[in-house]
């Protein structure tokens, strides 16, 4: 239709938000590069690998929707003899209380983290200080401690913040947001500091000084309409961690204030376990992170490159 | 703004993290009216209705008929002691493994719940050796004591003259699960005596066309089943010494059992370490195995999958282990610190008494520690284990936390994963050794 | 040298994130660190479990089964990596190009991410059943249904000493779709120009793709690298899942940390574990700083 270009559109520079083009314009019709037998290869492997990824995701909604008693190992890949889904209701019931908290908790952790992380992301990349790198490393370094191992001792910190006198709320979900922004600053920081880096011309953060900017002024007008594509990225992965963390919850919360990974854990950690629930359960858990994914997928394409290339 | 917001809540951490690091790692003492644990028996003073406040209730029991069994519980406690208020703490996953680190960081941290579930016997060791939970002996007096819990199980519970736990519930780990139709087809008609029989009876078994005739699945089961093996081999008297030292592990008794249980699992399917008890029951249930030795709440799987007893399923002792009885219990203790000792007496008071017992152990399909409730309100395979448990020489399960601590439990566990991949029995035997020498003392 | 005035807004609004990192990390990590070297005894007999000092770490690094566990460690991260980066590579030179309902594929080579490891765990167990034959179950099963019973394998429990490489196959499952995201974003700002100049230079496909796009792509490739690497090394939640706890098969640093603490009720070896496992990170982390150090310093002049 249009005459064809060839212009890239660059990441995240003055658009505003908008997703990138799925594709870099080449004139053709989508699909219909290189030669037929090409293309129906490159079908053929896509198509593969759609059914091979596909296949856990057979059994689970298989199985979700089978009797408890029709369940055995040897006949999990078939088909539900009578279809039942008392496994989806009994999921349901365990998991809906929880889900809600987990609502708020990931969704905080979230916009907070990439608050966070865009301000630091704008220290680090641009306006920087004295010791910005050693401090940046030394950041990037405490993203690796294994968690595990430190468990004891955090709760213990935790709890002395929560019993200092006026903090008694310092508990269940609130707890569990301050924690995963805490230590989801290293990678968010990571990710705004070299998407700015790419996508910041330090031209326009210049003219903004000459105006007389401030710090807090530059990175209002300037910097925080571009930050869309990061901001996007660093919430999906923020989100999905928080949403999937059972560690932290279960070392700092309860059955009666912690999210929905603890009522997951109870479906299937019983001594007679139930797999029709805890297979629907699984599922449902994972609804709402999928429909994040799907929904913001295309922003997510544009806004990691920003992040990594470099 | 939010900025300020952080600082403050960094200032804060900084603040209280200094101030805990300073301060001495305080002991918390009880507070409030407690009776102190203590050898002499004052009669128990608990108020009419309860004491009042929350009880925090910590347990694993968070899904299927063990989570009934404790709805059971809760519903007679509103009912017996009106002012506790019942709040519920479990913890699932890994047979009870996230809920005892949970509980591990919780008593560290001076966090104690105000009781805790944990198998009664040698698992219950590291608590009382750190001094994180107290003497419960009045509760026990006050419950009647040895005239209802017998005399072999207190003695497993006491520790230097103290009862630290109240039981709940008894299973036994002991027991053959055996698919009826498997063993006709197979001309196998009474239970076997010893191993040996028991697999000249597997040979039966196989040339009659089940390729499979024992179901074995994740680690705990392998131990479980080996520790049936100790049993029959070495006797109750000498198996109970191999947890005091008397009993070498390296002894020749200990290396023909390694052998029994070798040729034992070559008469068995391919488990997965990772698997579930069922899988291997559901092999007895579809015909695909004859036998499985698994632990008493092994029934519930059958009445699940519809099957009735005797027509489709029978149970005998492991062949070798007849009159002796292989238990493991679960029970409750009173921390240390716990907020509301109160409220945690009246807990296990209600956990010790009759009626709480029967209504409990209904639900769950165990059988009560006490062994004054009457029997007949209890499905066929219960009554029985009823009886057995009164009658029958008592052992403790190593596979679950009667006999051994939970760190030694973890060394034969991963001796026994270990020798599934290499059946080198030779080595196995060196391992627990080791892991013995280790652990005791 | 800039003056003070001018670096100070920016150092005063990351200074609360400095702190928490302080505070929750390098503290913890010191108190780790510390923990490590105790010397401890039993509290009855006074038997030394652990002797202080660095002999904590000889002790542990001279054991058989953490040898083991270091081993299975790197068979585990070589097969995830490299799975990883094969995967998410081919998933992203199919779709870049741009095929019809790309978004469909593209969101189900995602979806697995949004599956917690736990919960995949539970179906991966049953997937990587090591029956064989008319015992076999989940893929073993499925080998059979499609005729190539002749790969069935005992996965992460066959016999052999680099078993553990099936139990990458989850983790790839779960990660590859991250992996492509990357290098599809990269592919997609690379300007078409540069392609255009090579074909018109008489360059084929491929050799496009190998002298032109790849090389750009090689620092995606490394944080990628680095990413899946590190995930590799903390993994412990979804063995758990699939293999149970006290499994020796499949036995790793970190599942080795968690019956240290929570089982052995053994801090100090635990913390030593930790200690080991973080210099292992920092070896593979280390590099990567350096080289965006260089290459940003080069950039900025």
């Amino acid at each position: 239709m249009t005459a064809t270009t060839n212009e890239v559109v660059p990441a995240g520079a003055a658009m505003g938000g908008e997703p990138i083009p799925s594709r870099v314009s080449t004139g053709k019709a989508p699909g219909t590069e290189g030669t037929a037998v090409g293309r129906t290869v490159r079908y053929a492997l896509l198509v593969l690998f759609l059914v091979l990824i596909l296949l856990p995701l057979y059994v689970l909604i298989v199985t979700s929707l089978k009797r408890s008693a029709d369940v055995t190992a040897s006949q999990a890949w078939s088909l539900p003899t009578s279809l039942s889904f008392d496994g989806w209701k009994s999921a349901w019931d365990s998991l809906s209380p929880p889900l809600f908290r987990s609502l708020i908790l990931a969704t905080s952790v979230a916009v907070l983290s990439a608050m966070l992380g865009s301000v630091n992301g704008f220290v680090f990349s641009k306006w920087r200080f004295p010791g910005a790198t050693t401090v940046f490393t030394l950041f990037l370094f405490g993203m690796f401690i294994p968690y595990q191992a430190v468990m004891i001792p955090l709760q213990g910190m935790l709890l002395a913040v929560q019993s200092t006198p006026g903090f008694s709320w310092f508990d269940g979900i609130v707890k569990l947001i301050a924690v995963h922004l805490i230590f989801g600053i290293p990678i968010c920081s990571l990710i705004f500091r070299n998407y700015y880096a790419t996508a910041l011309p330090t031209e326009i953060l210049e003219a903004a000084k000459v105006d007389g900017a401030g710090l807090l002024r530059t990175f209002r007008s300037v910097v925080l309409p571009i930050s869309m594509p990061a901001f996007v990225v660093t919430m999906i992965w923020q989100f999905t961690s928080a949403w999937n963390d059972f560690l932290f919850a279960l070392f700092l919360t309860n059955r009666n204030n912690g999210p929905v990974t603890y009522a997951l854990n109870e479906l299937a950690g019983g001594q007679n376990p139930d797999y029709p629930s805890i297979m629907a359960g699984v599922l449902l858990a994972s609804l709402p992170t999928l429909l994040v994914y799907i929904v913001l997928g295309r922003y997510f394409i544009g806004g990691l490159m920003s992040g990594s290339v470099k | 703004m939010r900025n300020r917001a952080v600082a403050t809540l960094a200032m804060a951490g900084v603040v209280s993290v200094a101030l805990a690091a300073c301060g001495s790692t305080s002991d918390n003492t009880a507070t409030g009216g407690s009776t102190p644990g203590g050898g002499a028996s004052t009669s128990l003073q608990t108020k009419a209705g309860g004491a009042g406040g929350d009880v925090g209730v910590f347990t694993w029991w968070a899904a299927g008929s063990e989570k009934k069994g404790l709805d059971a519980l809760e519903a007679l406690f509103k009912e017996k002691y009106p002012n506790d208020k019942f709040v519920n703490l479990a913890v699932a996953g890994g047979a009870g493994s996230n809920a005892k680190a949970k509980l591990a960081s919780d008593l560290q941290n001076n966090q104690p719940p105000d009781s805790f579930q944990g198998h009664a016997g040698a698992e219950l060791a590291d608590y009382i050796d750190a001094s994180q939970i107290e003497p419960v002996n009045d509760v026990i007096q006050a419950l009647g004591g040895e005239s209802v819990f017998p005399k072999n199980l207190l003695d497993r519970l006491t520790v230097d003259g103290n009862i630290y736990s109240v039981p709940s519930n008894i299973h036994r780990a002991n027991v053959v699960w055996a698919n009826v139709a498997v063993l006709k087809k197979a001309g196998v008609n009474q239970p076997p005596k010893d191993i040996k029989s028991w697999i000249a009876d597997m040979d039966k078994i196989k040339a009659s066309g089940v390729s499979t005739p024992l179901s074995v699945s994740g680690t705990w089961t392998q131990v479980q089943l080996f520790e049936n093996v100790l049993i029959a081999d070495l006797g109750a008297d000498k198996y109970n010494g191999l947890f005091k030292g008397d009993t070498k592990w390296d002894s020749p008794e200990v290396k023909a059992a390694a052998a029994d249980y070798k040729k034992l699992l070559s008469y068995t399917n391919t488990a997965s370490d990772g698997d579930d008890w069922p899988v291997a029951t559901d092999m007895v249930i579809d015909g695909k195995a004859a036998y499985n030795v698994m632990g008493d709440w092994a029934v519930a799987e059958f009445a699940d999958k519809g099957k009735k007893q005797d027509q489709d399923w029978t149970w005998f002792p492991t062949p070798g282990t007849d009159g002796v009885f292989d238990f493991l219990a679960d029970s409750f203790t009173l921390p240390k610190g716990a907020k509301n000792p109160g409220g945690t007496k009246d807990w296990l008071m209600l956990i010790g008494s009759a009626e709480g017992q029967k209504a409990f152990n209904l639900a769950k399909g165990s059988i009560p520690a006490r062994t004054d409730v009457p029997k007949t309100d209890f499905p066929p395979y219960q009554q029985a284990a009823m009886d057995a448990f009164k009658s029958n020489t008592i052992v403790s399960s190593i596979a679950h936390g009667a006999a051994v601590s939970l760190a030694w439990n973890a060394d034969i566990s991963s001796a026994i994963s270990k020798f599934y991949s290499s059946k080198d029995d030779a080595t196995l035997v060196s391992d627990l050794a080791a892991a013995a020498k280790k652990n005791l003392g | 040298m800039r003056k003070a005035k001018d670096w100070l807004p920016g150092f005063l609004l990351v200074l609360p994130s400095i702190i928490l990192i302080g505070v929750f990390v390098y503290w913890l990590i010191f108190r780790n660190v510390s923990t490590s070297l105790d010397r401890t005894v039993t509290r009855a007999s006074k038997r030394v479990t652990n002797p202080g000092g660095l002999e904590n770490y000889t002790k542990l690094l001279g054991s058989d089964d953490y040898q083991h566990a270091l081993f299975n460690l790197l068979v585990l991260t070589v097969v995830f990596v490299a799975g990883t980066m094969v995967f998410g590579l081919l998933w992203a030179v199919l779709l870049e190009k741009g095929v019809n309902a790309e978004g469909i594929f593209r969101s189900v080579y995602l979806l697995p991410m949004a599956i917690s490891f736990i919960a995949a765990g539970i179906v991966w167990r049953w997937l990587l059943s090591p029956g064989k034959g008319d015992q076999a179950v989940g893929l073993n099963q499925l080998l059979a249904m499609v005729g190539l019973e002749r790969f069935q394998s005992g996965w992460w429990q066959s016999p052999s000493a680099f078993s553990m490489a099936a139990m990458a196959l989850p983790a790839i499952w779960q990660l590859s779709g991250y992996v492509m995201a990357l290098f599809l974003a990269g592919f997609r700002g690379i300007s078409e120009d540069q392609r255009e100049a090579a074909r018109i230079d008489g360059a084929s496909e491929w050799q496009v793709y190998r002298h032109v796009l790849f090389p750009q792509l090689s620092p995606i490739a490394l944080s990628a690298l680095i990413i899946v690497g590190h995930m590799s090394m903390k993994m412990f939640d979804l063995i758990y899942a699939i293999a149970g706890q006290n499994s020796y098969k499949a036995s790793v640093p970190a599942t080795m940390m968690w019956t240290q603490m929570f089982q052995q009720n053994n801090p100090t070896a635990a913390a030593a574990n930790a200690t080991i496992l973080l210099v292992l990170v920092a070896i593979v982390v280390v590099p990567y700083l350096m080289y965006t150090n260089k290459t940003e310093k080069e950039t900025r002049g």
